[in-house]
């Protein structure tokens, strides 16, 4: 290299580094001009993910009251009173766990589906083989390594992560909040989702914990690192901007630090309100493996399944009177899992230990509301051996959620689901009407339109694609003022190239807007001097 | 850390707020260490003379004292004589068929071949690179090949712009095999190595057309440098001196193709400038006599020798090499505890290297705590790093386009977040070496930090694959490897010791647990997945079971900014 060269190439290397290896979307993704330009429809669809680990006690939580005396000869260490369990509007024979107030009220409203007796066949006991085979959506005896909502997603935004975020999609495809991203959410390439435990601090939007680093070189280096990691998460304007944008939630939340899934539950209300598209949110409450002291000995209404039912409870009823209002209760369903329920009889020890079937429960204003199968039958005289036998599969409730909410088409849910599951009336009818993005999200992450060279000095090849029909390819500059419109007219499908002259325009980011049909695609290009 | 020290910092800790202005450093020199020799210092060690630490490597290094150590790492002891790795060969076949060079031959030595449609230059610049990242990943127990990375950013040369292969390939020889000698024997080895000479101009300077470039680099960025405030200390005159010196060396290449001297650059008396060459009062005004014949070429030797009388020279190599290896900020006490002594250390040694790094490496400054975990890892250092400590498997030479792809895999990852091995951006090397003041913190940044987090994501999760070879972490694999991994809280910590250069808090450990546990408290519940696994290890659910805990594991911790340090 000559000299001259590298004085002339050492401080723009300084000032922009971004730039060195061509462009980097991050800054393009958060630029206010990018966001005014993306196709906004927030009519869209939201699925909430309530995972309950440990396993969750059916028995005590949905209490098959027809059943009553065989359960008391089961489980009488641990028996919920029948006096003290919580009636259902339309049933005299199934009830709730005295601590669900909240949830007895959704139901009561009509925004609660209950489905009997979920599982699967062959079940397994481990937690951690049972949870994978909950979050692949596999067969017992199958071992998948993609999440079930991670395919959905793949199959929806099937560009992910190239190209990502863009207009179309500038938000995260899924949202865990609190630890890593969930098997859940794996993509088959790619994980299609990513954690974040507090939307307003960017450490710990990146980072679920950080120590404080030291004043030494090596802390010195780090808090660089983590400056510059806060900085480039492609998503943090985003989120960050949705968590600005609501400043006002529902009063009645639970007191910050004593729930933590009311404390999750009220993030994700507010990053729905704030704007961003997010489809899917993950959130989780733990602490159901109740092997021993699951209810007080001497009150069988308390104890720690108790706590953990009333946590249960009042965080989906304060969520739900927080997405009404923020008005947008008709864009949001929720449902509970665990990886398992628990044994018919109890152990020795005032617990339960790792069974089979339990009910699941989907809430939102767009269920069909009522409870989905019968109260299980429990044997007169149940062995350590008995379990609940299933009624529904758990990937039917998956494929309804998929076909009904998320609107998938029936076609396309094998894709998804890898086999055909039956699918069930949980969601009303009517809740897919209307809702027609998924051409878009088809297209979105898609290069539609590049250039090159790329920066450049004097002028520019752009190259761009068209399904045929008007096609319009328009200059803006970092303003957002029109400068240019090369491309405006009816175009045959197919992909063109068009000559881009720099007529003396100050250096500096433009952007090239591709708009065919409902499509529209943007891309940066610099010029430098 | 002395006691003392260590008392010093906690009085010097600055409150919450960050303010690194008052930064702590050390007062600590070149004494040697005598302190504990334990996994910590081991890694500290071989983090950075290596490329990462390897499990294998700190259980190897524990077995031995400090001094053996050291000594092994230089070459010293537990070593046979250095001889060159097997070469670089044609992996291009299906791309461009080269002429001169069969598939699955060493291409050195044979002519390029640039023709219409046939342009071999590119494809062996790139077999190149691979090869050379192939001798970092299966690096020997040695600084070596740390230093043949410190002298490609030394004495720059950029591959791209040189277009002779077998030039490229002699110089990276040259410095491989040079990397543990004699400084002032290798500056003037490179003055007339044909790569050099063509990258600056060398070979175009001529008695009636003196070329200054190689006689000003020479002087600026090779032996002398420049003061603190910026400024040469020669003169312009001495850098017009220098390029008459060195008039008359060729390259003996004719369209492509050399003839009697190989590859190899020679001495044209003819082309030399036979006059006395007066140098400045920085030189004591020495006059280097004009030689006239083949006589002319031993004018380089006088030059050599007035050069490396100035005690700059040896000043300026061991600042470099401190930045390189310890950390990059020299404060006074750093420039007179450290710096100092080991140039008078190379000097005495007549710029024989291994006991100035001898020295370094054995010293109390090298093992203070203060100077452990603050460097960033640069590119290649992370790529190669992480391939090495989690003993990824690369394709064998049975599928040699294969393997070279995964070679070029990790050089490309290096390369595509700000270091092209073979091409620093210019030749006075990556910014990151001498740019005040940020230095290492510009392999840093809002391009370059998520580039690297989506290499460990995959490395972490599905790999890359090519040429039908995958080169993946095996995460379990390297669970276990390693000493305990049924006790969660035992795998974490040996991970860490072995992954992390900077110690991490309860609540981080915790964190981590929380992902082997999948959310559920109880320890046992890996214990048992990870015993399952181990007694029926062709189980595919078991396997999933612990493979999918282990790669959000993983994932996590190369997630987190702590393992960008070293």
């Amino acid at each position: 290299m000559k000299r001259r060269d590298f004085f002339k190439h050492t401080l723009p290397y300084v000032t922009l580094p971004a730039l060195i290896n061509g462009f980097s979307f991050r800054a393009f993704a958060g630029s206010p001009f990018m966001q005014s330009l993306s196709s906004s429809v927030l009519t869209d669809h939201v699925l909430v993910l309530i995972q309950l680990n440990g396993g969750n006690d059916g028995l005590n939580t949905l209490i098959p009251l027809d059943q009553y005396s065989n359960l008391a000869a089961a489980r009488s260490n641990i028996l919920i009173p029948d006096t003290q369990v919580l009636p259902l509007t339309g049933t005299l024979v199934t009830g709730l766990h005295p601590s669900m107030t909240g949830m007895q009220q959704l139901f009561n409203d009509g925004k609660m589906n209950i489905i009997q007796s979920v599982g699967y066949p062959s079940p397994n006991y481990s937690h951690f083989r049972a949870t994978d085979i909950w979050l692949t959506g596999s067969d017992s005896n199958q071992v998948l390594s993609s999440g079930w909502t991670g395919r959905y997603l793949n199959y929806e935004y099937p560009n992910f992560p190239a190209g990502y975020p863009n207009a179309t999609m500038p938000d995260p495809l899924a949202i865990q909040i609190g630890s890593t991203v969930s098997l859940a959410l794996q993509g088959p390439g790619a994980s299609m989702g990513m954690a974040i435990s507090d939307p307003t601090s960017f450490y710990n939007l990146i980072n679920g914990i950080q120590d404080p680093a030291p004043n030494t070189p090596a802390g010195k280096e780090l808090t660089y690192i983590r400056t510059v990691a806060q900085q480039s998460t492609a998503y943090a304007s985003v989120i960050s901007t949705a968590a600005a944008n609501i400043t006002q939630q529902f009063s009645g939340y639970p007191i910050a630090g004593t729930n933590s899934l009311a404390d999750q539950l009220k993030i994700v209300a507010r990053l729905i309100a704030g704007g961003l598209k997010t489809k899917v949110y993950m959130v989780n409450l733990s602490g159901f493996d109740n092997h021993s002291a699951q209810v007080d000995s001497a009150d069988h209404t308390q104890g720690t399944h108790a706590d953990l039912l009333t946590k249960l409870s009042t965080a989906v009823k304060a969520f739900m009177d927080d997405l009404n209002f923020l008005t947008i209760e008709d864009r949001v369903v929720g449902l509970t899992f665990s990886e398992f329920g628990r044994r018919i009889k109890s152990n020795a020890s005032d617990g339960t230990d790792h069974g089979a079937a339990a009910p699941m429960f989907v809430f939102g204003k767009a269920v069909e509301s009522g409870i989905l199968g019968m109260n299980p039958t429990i044997p007169s005289l149940a062995t350590v051996n008995d379990n609940i036998p299933m009624q529904y599969d758990f990937r039917s409730v998956y494929a309804s959620i998929l076909q009904d909410w998320l609107c998938v088409p029936t076609a396309d849910l094998n894709s998804v689901m890898l086999q055909n599951f039956q699918v069930l009336p949980i969601i009303q009818s009517s809740a897919c009407l209307g809702i027609g993005v998924h051409e878009l999200n088809q297209a979105a992450g898609e290069n539609l339109i590049n250039n090159y060279p790329n920066p450049f000095i004097e002028s520019t090849y752009i190259n761009f694609k068209s399904t045929g029909g008007h096609t319009t390819v328009q200059i803006f500059d970092n303003e957002g003022s029109l400068i240019k419109t090369p491309v405006d007219g009816e175009y045959p499908a197919g992909e063109y190239k068009v000559w881009f002259e720099n007529e003396n325009f100050p250096s500096g980011t433009y952007y090239a807007r591709l708009q065919n049909g409902s499509v529209q695609q943007v891309h940066n290009m610099l010029i430098v001097k | 850390m002395e006691r003392r020290d260590f008392l010093t910092l906690e009085k010097k800790t600055a409150p919450p707020g960050q303010d690194f202005s008052q930064l702590y450093r050390t007062q600590s020199g070149i004494t040697p260490y005598t302190g504990s020799w334990t996994v910590n210092e081991v890694r500290h060690l071989l983090k950075r003379t290596m490329f990462g630490s390897t499990k294998s490597d700190i259980d190897y290094f524990l077995s031995l004292n400090t001094n053996d150590a050291i000594d092994t790492l230089l070459e010293i002891i537990n070593h046979p004589i250095f001889s060159p790795p097997s070469l670089p060969v044609n992996n291009y076949d299906s791309i461009v068929t080269d002429p001169n060079c069969p598939l699955g031959s060493p291409w050195p030595g044979t002519p390029d071949t640039n023709i219409v449609n046939v342009n071999t230059y590119p494809q062996r610049r790139k077999s190149m690179k691979a090869w050379w990242v192939s001798q970092m990943l299966n690096q020997p127990r040695s600084i070596r090949e740390k230093m043949v990375l410190f002298y490609s950013n030394h004495f720059v040369i950029e591959f791209d712009v040189l277009n002779v292969s077998t030039y490229i390939y002699k110089y990276n020889e040259l410095i491989r095999s040079s990397a543990l000698g004699n400084f002032k024997t290798l500056t003037r080895a490179i003055s007339v190595n044909s790569a050099m000479l063509k990258y600056l101009n060398g070979d175009k300077n001529t008695n009636v057309a003196p070329n200054e470039n190689f006689g000003r680099e020479l002087q600026e960025l090779f032996t002398i440098g420049k003061d603190a405030s910026g400024m040469p200390y020669y003169s312009e005159d001495d850098v017009q001196a220098a390029a008459r010196v060195l008039t008359g060396w060729r390259n003996d290449l004719v369209g492509g193709v050399s003839s009697a001297n190989g590859f190899n650059s020679y001495f044209e008396p003819t082309r030399h400038d036979t006059t006395d060459k007066l140098f400045s009062s920085y030189y004591s005004n020495t006059t280097i006599i004009g030689q006239s014949g083949a006589n002319g070429a031993l004018e380089l030797d006088d030059l050599m020798n007035m050069i490396f009388l100035k005690d700059e020279v040896s000043l300026f190599l061991c600042r470099k090499l401190y930045r390189f290896f310890v950390y990059y900020d020299i404060d006074a006490a750093t420039e007179a505890n450290v710096i100092v002594p080991l140039a008078q250390i190379m000097k005495a040694n007549n710029y024989e290297i291994v006991p100035v790094l001898s020295a370094l490496f054995k010293s109390e400054h090298f093992f203070d705590v203060l100077n452990q975990g603050c460097i960033i890892k640069n590119p290649i250092d992370f790529s190669v790093g992480l391939a090495r400590e989690f003993n990824v498997v690369f394709p064998d030479a049975s599928n040699l386009v294969g393997q070279y792809a995964a070679w070029d895999k990790i050089r490309s990852i290096a390369g595509n977040t700000l270091m092209d091995v073979g091409d620093p951006p210019n030749v006075a090397g990556w910014q990151a070496y001498y740019q005040e003041p940020s230095y290492h913190e510009m392999w840093i940044n809002s391009d370059s930090l998520p580039k690297r987090n989506q290499f460990t994501d995959k490395m972490g999760n599905n790999g890359y694959t090519s040429y039908g070879a995958t080169i993946i972490i095996d995460v379990v694999a390297f669970t276990e490897s390693l000493t305990n991994p049924s006790d969660p809280v035992a795998l974490i910590d040996e991970a860490l010791s072995i992954l992390y250069s900077i110690d991490v808090s309860a609540n981080v450990k915790n964190y981590l647990l929380n992902i082997l546990l999948s959310g559920q408290a109880t320890n046992s519940y890996w214990t048992s997945a990870w015993t399952d696994y181990t007694s029926d290890p062709t189980n595919t659910s078991y396997l999933a079971i612990v493979n999918s805990r282990l790669q959000s594991f993983y994932r996590y911790m190369m997630d987190l900014s702590e393992y960008q340090l070293s």
